[in-house]
């Protein structure tokens, strides 16, 4: 970190394609540092946040996420995360967290079968972690998804530690708020649509709040998931 | 050298919609008698090792690591020697 500005490194796979989204959400929107990171090359130079970005790594063969978390990188970015570094996976980012064992669960094909690609509604869960310090619990964000497998799921024994650890933060809700099942996009358990780890470094979620910073895009709301981020950095230091 | 076949297939406890969404289309054809349609992955690979326990190993430790997800799926191989 220097003086005042957070560096983003954001890794690139092959078939990463939401990688420029969130470089230009970190550094054009929020006004901090940011640098892509080659997926081959196993250098984190020095990121204070890393993010898995969006896209079809691998061409999502064998699974979404599975051959990605072999990469080179990514033994430095389990390394990071392990050592208390923060790290946000967004979509394919989510899903190669959930194949690489730093979030529990795993993504599967929607419950439609059909690649879902639309603005939905999410509500926070609470304000305990560093991703959502900014918001408040029950506020609703509009954040588009993009996704053919984001049906979480995990054992129940998984899925009532992570509830009873107030490990989801965010749910796919309606309008008002409500967690239904017609605002349920894939079939998640529980509406879930993004998780942190139980030690809150690491966070996954299917929605994409790098896409929706600017209000040009249709929302802005994604802005201030990034903005808690960079609030925990600030509380962290003072 | 040996071959090995590995099936993966989702676990029982979770809905493959894949499968009911085929299972639908035989019934469409009138084929009412099939049921609990499953999709699931074959891969094979020739695996170079020095004996039948050698490449039963070695396959498991493939199946293990990458080839299937224990979250959500199982598998099953078989090995011929080639």
């Amino acid at each position: 970190m220097s003086a005042s500005k957070l560096k983003f490194g954001i890794v690139v796979f092959p078939g990463s394609n939401c990688d420029h989204d969130a470089y230009h959400a970190a550094k054009h929107v929020m006004n901090q540092d940011a640098e892509f990171l080659w997926h081959k090359e196993p250098d984190l130079k020095h990121s204070d946040v890393i993010i898995l970005p969006g896209g079809f790594s691998y061409g999502d063969y064998l699974r979404t996420g599975a051959i990605a978390r072999f990469s080179p990188i990514m033994n430095e970015v389990i390394t990071f995360a392990n050592n208390g570094g923060i790290v946000v996976g967004i979509c394919n980012g989510f899903q190669i967290l959930c194949e690489s064992g730093l979030l529990p669960g795993v993504l599967l094909r929607n419950r439609s079968l059909l690649f879902s690609s639309k603005h939905v509604n999410i509500r926070v869960e609470h304000s305990e972690s560093r991703f959502t310090n900014d918001l408040t619990a029950g506020d609703i964000l509009s954040t588009p998804i993009a996704h053919g497998e984001g049906n979480y799921f995990a054992e129940q024994e998984t899925i009532n530690a992570i509830e009873e650890n107030g490990q989801v933060l965010f749910r796919y809700c309606d309008e008002f708020g409500e967690v239904t099942d017609g605002s349920n996009p894939n079939g998640s358990i529980n509406n879930i649509a993004g998780i942190m780890n139980k030690n809150g470094n690491v966070m996954g979620m299917m929605p994409h709040p790098e896409r929706a910073c600017e209000t040009q895009l249709g929302s802005a709301d994604g802005k201030r998931i990034f903005e808690s981020l960079i609030k925990s950095f600030i509380l962290q230091t003072n | 050298m040996y071959q090995s076949t590995i099936t993966i297939t989702l676990r029982p406890s979770i809905l493959d919609v894949q499968g009911k969404a085929v299972e639908l289309g035989i019934h469409t054809l009138g084929m009412k008698e099939v049921e609990n349609v499953r999709i699931g992955k074959s891969i094979q690979m020739t695996v170079n090792a020095a004996s039948d326990d050698d490449a039963k190993r070695i396959t498991e430790e493939a199946c293990k690591k990458l080839l299937a997800n224990s979250v959500m799926e199982d598998y099953s191989f078989t090995i011929k020697k080639l």
